[in-house]
């Protein structure tokens, strides 16, 4: 079995800490840039001109035994020259997709960590112009493929056809669209498949088994299972759910999962491999499969020493 | 059977108090047996028989207008439930419980009775003596203004109608904690209200700066119980608070319902809303046999996200000689790039779960709207308005901060009621229509709020 890791944390340079979405009043500080280290700069020159799919990365995975790690970054926070920078950077130390956020004056599935990421990014003039001019010089040196999480309205803005056209010319594999639920996706699963972007669906704890299968069976690339009801942000330790719903979706589909909203701190990383343990038995996934190699463990390291928010918030 | 338009069943003189019992539900057939009895029958599909009854607008057929939404929550192109997938199964849910409601007796027979002496419904069709004195021609001629007066409901506008069915509908889902968004309060009033009557917790998400504008009304949500919470993100007004309280519903929605307050939001809540409200339209209908023997001619009310709109139009959309008109707020004025003329500039987009026209920029981000009154403060509009536009069915206006200020003083001074400032738009467009209807020209006018919650903010601009 397959299961990768969504890192759906926040934005890549946030460092302050804030408070939970309970309270009433949270604080948004002006962020620290970020400042990289040299090492981590030497990216390859360039990449393979044939970066693979979504599917086909974890086709490649599979056989290779491995875990695909997916982090997530806010295109535009603090700026989108230090986006250009961290997607190498994140491509170089060994993430399989990488998921980017197309800032929103309204992400409805978003916690206060990328909600503030993103009025930072808009606030900052970030515009979907400014991403694929961007995307447009950095995709050609990435080895992963780039997933877009975007909201609906800017697509049926851009009208969907153009949306799809555009962002495949700028080298986007995958789309992830958080407010279209399987009944709203007809026109955009047409449009995707059209341009060979990957549409990748989401399924939820609250999503009854019946309805699980049928977004299963739509979803390209990977199905997202998003790990707890709620919004994206951190949280404490991963729900205890996760187990039983992989078992469930594995038994619908061969699909590759990846766990996301939430996945934040090492254990989690640690918790939901230990799921992935359980169910070699049931799935004869090999205990390879499920371990997160070196690279993996570093990248994640990296990832999260530049997100102090990460391990704070919660605490 | 009846079909659709013809089993509404008409108000008589006789019949009248069955008039708050079908108070909703009207999407559905009403089926009368031999005894005259009405009994329910929930049907959600769209039916060869339904397709067939289609309205005509300017002669044009209107395919299904009566199964307004269809199956997947759709008016027309408009509406629909673009959620995060967590809600979908809420979404659902709430839908069944619904639809369910449709033959609760028991449920119908508590709503009414809550609606009658807690609420204080029916609400009087008020013939407006001297506002219609006011826009008589030299020659004596002139329409006749009647006002409806939701702003004698408790609480002090239509809102209640709604708050009080959802949380009654909450307490059937068995969800004990409420939550909702409020603009001008009047809805988060409203919903504090119905939890404090029916023991439910209650969480208000208020923009802060709505907060400031109506200190007021955060008393009010306080002092019964509410715990109202600010939200400072994007524009700190209503749609900041509508996507704040969306997130906490995709957090708890397995102890939560979401009482949403307009005609707005995923379906069912379009649907749902305006059912709740409905009353309203249906109490008019009567109301006018009984004072003059027909119906209105025109019908005007604001638009902020529709509900007292959907509320009164609802009734009449089938009976095309009533004219409908909803008035948006023009803020500093249509070309001001400062409004929440949502209908008459916005383009089509998705909001809040549906789809239907909004402010929105060149990238498809949300544009921070504005106008004086916090309750139509508010950059999307309920889709079933989108659709009632695109048909030709309703017709939208604008008016601005000022000519709202001023309909607000002329009321106050001709007719001695104090009307909401969302309520001054629609009274404010009768400057522009009266003088173009012909004599006689029943007039009914929403009045749909109170404005003693407005009094803090008039005092900055007008002069008296």
């Amino acid at each position: 079995m397959l299961m990768s890791v969504t890192l759906k944390t926040s934005s890549f340079h946030l460092h302050q800490k804030h408070n939970n979405i309970i309270n009433p009043i949270f604080r948004i500080a002006s962020p620290k840039s970020l400042s990289f280290n040299s090492t981590m700069l030497s990216t390859q020159a360039v990449a393979s001109s044939a970066t693979l799919g979504l599917s086909d990365t974890f086709t490649k995975l599979k056989k290779e035994g491995k875990v695909a790690f997916i982090p997530y970054i806010t295109a535009g926070d603090p700026d989108l020259s230090t986006t250009a920078e961290a997607l190498k950077v994140l491509d170089s130390c060994g993430s399989d997709i990488i998921e980017l956020g197309v800032p929103y004056s309204d992400p409805l599935a978003d916690g206060p960590v990328i909600q503030a990421a993103a009025t930072r990014a808009l606030a900052r003039g970030t515009n979907f112009d400014s991403i694929l001019n961007m995307l447009n010089e950095v995709v050609p040196r990435l080895s992963c493929p780039i997933a877009l999480f975007t909201y609906y309205n800017p697509i049926l803005k851009r009208g969907v056809e153009q949306f799809m056209v555009t962002v495949k010319e700028v080298g986007v594999h995958g789309l992830v669209v958080p407010d279209v639920p399987l009944e709203e996706t007809e026109i955009l699963r047409r449009e995707a498949s059209k341009h060979n972007i990957e549409l990748v669906l989401l399924t939820t704890p609250t999503t009854p088994r019946e309805r699980m299968k049928a977004i299963v069976e739509a979803t390209e690339g990977f199905l997202y299972l998003v790990s707890s009801i709620g919004v994206t942000g951190a949280r404490a330790q991963v729900s205890g759910k996760v187990e039983s719903l992989l078992q469930e979706i594995k038994a619908e589909s061969s699909k590759p999962v990846a766990v996301g909203f939430g996945i934040s701190k090492p254990e989690h990383v640690k918790q939901v491999r230990k799921f992935c343990n359980v169910f070699k038995f049931i799935l004869s996934c090999n205990k390879t499969h499920c371990l997160f190699e070196q690279r993996k463990r570093r990248i994640l390291r990296i990832v999260l020493s530049n997100h102090p928010i990460v391990l704070t918030q919660s605490e | 059977m009846l079909s659709f338009i013809s089993s509404t069943p008409t108000p008589t003189l006789t019949n009248r108090t069955t008039t708050t019992t079908a108070a909703f539900l009207k999407p559905y057939p009403i089926h009368l047996n031999k005894t005259g009895f009405c009994s329910y029958k929930p049907v959600c599909v769209i039916s060869d028989k339904s397709m067939s009854s289609a309205v005509h607008v300017n002669d044009e057929p209107v395919a299904a207008v009566h199964e307004r939404p269809d199956l997947f929550g759709r008016f027309g192109k408009y509406g629909g439930k673009y959620v995060p997938e967590t809600l979908m199964f809420a979404l659902t849910q709430l839908e069944a419980a619904f639809k369910a409601l449709a033959t609760d007796h028991q449920f119908q027979k508590e709503l009414d009775g809550i609606l009658k002496d807690y609420v204080g419904r029916e609400s009087p069709l008020y013939f407006a003596e001297r506002l219609t004195e006011h826009y008589k021609r030299p020659n004596g001629e002139g329409p006749e203004i009647y006002l409806k007066r939701e702003d004698l409901n408790h609480t002090g506008a239509h809102k209640i109608n709604n708050a009080v069915a959802q949380a009654l509908l909450a307490k059937k889902l068995g969800k004990e904690r409420i939550i909702a968004e409020t603009g001008a309060g009047q809805h988060g009033v409203a919903t504090a209200t119905v939890c404090a009557r029916f023991g439910l917790q209650c969480i208000i998400y208020m923009g802060a700066q709505d907060m400031e504008r109506q200190a007021l009304n955060v008393f009010r949500m306080r002092l019964l119980g509410a715990e109202v919470r600010a939200v400072h993100s994007g524009t700190a007004t209503l749609k900041d608070a509508t996507s704040e309280a969306i997130r906490d519903w995709v957090t708890n929605v397995e102890t939560t319902h979401y009482i949403l307050g307009s005609v707005a939001g995923p379906h069912p809540y379009p649907m749902m809303v305006r059912e709740f409200h409905a009353v309203i339209g249906k109490e008019t209908r009567k109301q006018a046999l009984e004072k003059w023997g027909g119906k209105p001619d025109v019908l005007v009310a604001c638009v902020g996200g529709g509900s007292n709109a959907m509320g009164l139009f609802h009734e009449f959309v089938d009976d095309k000689e009533v004219r409908l008109i909803g008035v948006e707020a023009a803020g500093h004025g249509l070309d001001s790039g400062k409004h929440a003329a949502t209908l008459t500039l916005g383009e089509v987009g998705v909001l809040h779960g549906a789809m239907s026209y909004l402010l929105q920029d060149d990238d498809g981000q949300i544009i921070e709207p504005h106008s004086i009154s916090a309750g139509l403060d508010y950059p999307g509009v309920g889709p079933e308005h989108s659709f009632l536009k695109d048909i030709g069915r309703a017709e939208y206006h604008s008016v601005t901060d000022e000519e709202a200020l001023e309909a607000f003083k002329r009321l106050s001074r001709l007719e001695g009621i104090i009307p909401a400032l969302e309520t001054s738009h629609a009274l404010a467009y009768l400057e522009k229509l009266c003088p173009t209807l012909p004599n006689g020209t029943k007039v009914v006018l929403n009045c749909s709020g109170r404005g003693d919650k407005d009094v803090h903010t008039a005092i900055k601009y007008l002069q008296l």
